[in-house]
């Protein structure tokens, strides 16, 4: 026990000397958490917005002084002729135009029917898509102030309500995600590469000539990561309580013993590359294309699961971050308990079970 | 010299197992899988419906929204309890309860209510698919309203009729909107964490102090060092756009030209600042952490998932100083705009700015002495 916590202080020695990597470590999961809780968001505000009005009656002055006054949109310039939208949207100087008919209200009073046109930059499809149906939501208001003096029949009116997070904080989403990232770089990608990099510069064969049995060597090199992912793990939760509002609405327990789960199965996964790669260019290359880029696109993190073709809804089956996200997510946005994530449990830990075995049987045969 | 030292740099990469496959095939790969995953069409949304009023008309409403193409009902539910519990567990993304009496109430009185639950954990997916049923909803209400007019009694109450058009993308397909973008990760992945790992990897390896003890001036043994990401960065470019108009059928609207110009100019910014983490870095998972650090902000800050609008003010300021952020506007701009050199002055400059002062940083920060 003596000579194994000599070891891991060596390790403990290794990290703490490399200040840089040991900072980005610790700082990786702050800075993305706070661009991802503040900066990540697809909010609507102060909206480009080009404005045709050919008629400048009392109808499209209020249009526009209601467009202006709210916070969706910033009116950047009146233009004189339709001709000029496309320039204006190929400089990117607006994101949207709006565009009355002429005599609008003229003939909006004579003939009942006044024609707006709303011409969009869907070269970002989604943001056309919420600022046309912002700014159809302020013509609603203004259509409205017309019909105040009739009894207007047959209104339907519905009753929004988003679940679990109001006010559509990108931060509910990525919390999880960071999380998954964040373990399975420190636990996976770092673990593999410390141990390649023995090998590769040849100190491995001065410890394993070492009277400690190779396998307590390699748990050893893991302890300090594990440590490290407790304070990043430690680090993501406090910023989201404290600094995002993003509460802990189940228990917390819960959390912590499928976040020790998840980091054992990363532990695990990086046992296994060190044991199958002797370069650490390759270990990276591993790690980074097989475990890092599926964890940030096929887990959910960044897009849903649900949107993408079955087979890549397949491949995410095998990505143990995939249900490391759900089941954080059901924990601590859907406030679920123990029986909201025992699948989860049960999967993850099969497959520390798996990846511990696949890897201790390619570990002796490297041995002999 | 230079000649001799790029013969050098090509035989290094040409000769390791990993990297010219890596170079060939990781931007084949990456070009056609990560569009269908990153997709955030928001299209069969899983609804559950639960109908209390079981009327003509608000069986029409449902039809209405099966129709409409967004919505997939995959569930009917007796109470709205049961219907919270199915976003629940998963099995519908929206909930929607048509109360009782809402025929009566509709016709009797003018007014009707329908209530829309939305599950947003995932904040745009939850938005968008309850601005998309509520325009559904309103849309119905217009639908009655006419029939109701055309029955001859209407009140005259003047109509404004809004016209939607979407300009450049008029089918609103998100990979026209994703491909370009993913080519510009691409490019800046592997012109930036290759060189970023070059140097470092000579200092490990040993062979920088042969380097070091020659008469080749820092200037030249940079640009040796830059020329191979150069050219690296063009065949990268050029799969992309291949894989661009044979797997999505996507073609710029602007020229191949104007982008060749601008990523011409992109390479030598990114890889000069891949340069300059490898010549601070002392080992090469340092120096991988470094750039790993860097090119994650960049994306995340550079309007690639979501507009640079939406950011907060603070934000928006610092994207100022991401050279991503310069790239995929011109990229989306001429593919989808078709915007000229001319419309993209600004990005340009921009880039010309970086390109020169990454690699001025590089040249100075090279030593010879240790």
């Amino acid at each position: 026990m003596k000579q194994f916590l000599a070891f891991v202080r060596k390790e403990i020695y290794h990290i703490m000397r490399d200040v840089r990597t040991i900072m980005i470590l610790l700082g990786i999961p702050v800075i993305q958490i706070i661009l991802f809780g503040f900066a990540i968001s697809t909010e609507v505000r102060n909206a480009e917005i080009a404005i045709y009005d050919p008629s400048n009656d009392a109808a499209t002055r209020r249009i526009a002084e209601q467009i202006e006054t709210s916070s969706y949109f910033n009116i950047v310039k009146y233009i004189s002729s339709p001709k000029e939208i496309d320039q204006l949207f190929k400089k990117g100087e607006v994101s949207i135009v709006l565009v009355f008919a002429d005599r609008f209200r003229e003939k909006m009073l004579h003939t009942g029917k006044g024609e707006i046109q709303i011409i969009a930059d869907a070269s970002d499809p989604n943001n056309a898509t919420s600022l046309t149906n912002y700014l159809r939501g302020i013509i609603g208001v203004y259509q409205q102030e017309l019909m105040k003096e009739q009894k207007v029949p047959y209104q339907i009116t519905s009753e929004v309500k988003l679940l679990y997070n109001p006010q559509m904080k990108g931060a509910y989403n990525f919390v999880p995600g960071v999380l998954g990232m964040i373990l399975m770089l420190i636990c996976a990608m770092m673990t593999s590469i410390a141990i390649v990099r023995e090998k590769e510069m040849g100190t491995m064969e001065v410890l394993l000539v070492s009277p400690m049995k190779p396998l307590l060597i390699i748990i050893a090199k893991a302890v300090p990561y594990f440590l490290l992912s407790c304070i990043n793990l430690t680090t993501v939760l406090l910023l989201s309580v404290f600094v995002l509002d993003v509460p802990v609405a189940g228990s917390l327990f819960w959390l912590i013993t499928v976040s020790l789960v998840f980091i054992f199965v990363s532990l695990s996964l990086g046992l296994l590359v060190s044991t199958i790669t002797e370069s650490q260019m390759i270990a990276m290359l591993i790690s980074g294309m097989v475990f890092m880029l599926p964890v940030v696109l096929l887990s959910g993190m960044m897009f849903p699961v649900e949107n993408m073709p079955d087979f890549l809804q397949w491949i995410s089956l095998a990505i143990p971050a995939r249900w490391y996200i759900a089941a954080v997510k059901d924990i601590m946005i859907k406030g679920l308990g123990f029986e909201g994530i025992v699948k989860e449990l049960v999967i993850l830990s099969g497959m520390i079970v798996f990846l511990l075995a696949v890897s201790l049987k390619k570990f002796k045969s490297r041995l002999e | 010299m230079l000649k001799y030292l790029i013969e050098k740099e090509f035989k290094q990469i040409l000769r390791n197992p990993i990297l010219p496959r890596l170079i060939l095939v990781f931007p084949l790969m990456a070009l056609l899988i990560l569009p269908l995953a990153a997709n955030y069409e928001i299209k069969n949304i899983n609804l559950c419906v639960v109908d209390n009023d079981q009327s003509p008309y608000s069986r029409k409403l449902v039809e209405k929204i099966r129709s409409s193409g967004y919505f997939v009902i995959t569930k009917t539910a007796k109470t709205y309890d049961k219907g919270l519990e199915a976003i629940e567990y998963d099995d519908a993304d929206v909930v929607t309860e048509i109360p009782k009496n809402f025929e009566k109430e509709l016709i009797r009185e003018g007014k009707g209510k329908v209530l829309i639950s939305a599950n947003a954990v995932n904040g745009m997916k939850g938005g968008l698919s309850s601005s998309y049923l509520s325009s559904i909803v309103t849309d119905f209400a217009g639908e009655v309203r006419s029939e109701w007019i055309e029955a001859g009694m209407g009140g005259g109450v003047p109509v404004i009729e809004v016209m939607p058009l979407n300009r450049f993308n008029q089918n609103l397909d998100y990979h026209s909107y994703m491909v370009p973008a993913i080519m510009v990760m691409l490019l800046t992945m592997i012109c930036g964490f290759l060189p970023a790992l070059n140097i470092v990897g000579e200092k490990e390896a040993g062979t920088i102090e042969q380097i070091n003890v020659t008469p080749i001036r820092k200037f030249t043994f940079i640009i040796s060092k830059l020329i191979p990401y150069w050219i690296i960065g063009i065949i990268v470019l050029t799969i992309g756009f291949g894989v661009a108009a044979v797997g999505y059928n996507l073609l710029p609207a602007g020229s191949f030209g104007t982008i060749y110009v601008f990523a011409a100019v992109y390479v030598l910014a990114v890889s000069g600042f891949g340069l300059l983490v490898s010549n601070y870095s002392e080992t090469l998972q340092q120096a991988l952490f470094v750039i790993f650090f860097f090119v994650i902000i960049f994306i995340l800050i550079s309007g690639l998932y979501t507009p640079i609008k939406s950011m907060p003010e603070w934000a928006q300021t610092l994207t100022v100083i991401n050279p991503l952020r310069y790239f995929i506007e011109m990229m989306r701009s001429v593919y989808l705009k078709g915007s000229g050199l001319f419309d993209l002055q600004k990005q340009m400059i921009a880039l010309l700015i970086f390109a020169g002062l990454f690699n001025v940083l590089a040249v100075v920060s090279y030593r010879k002495r240790q």
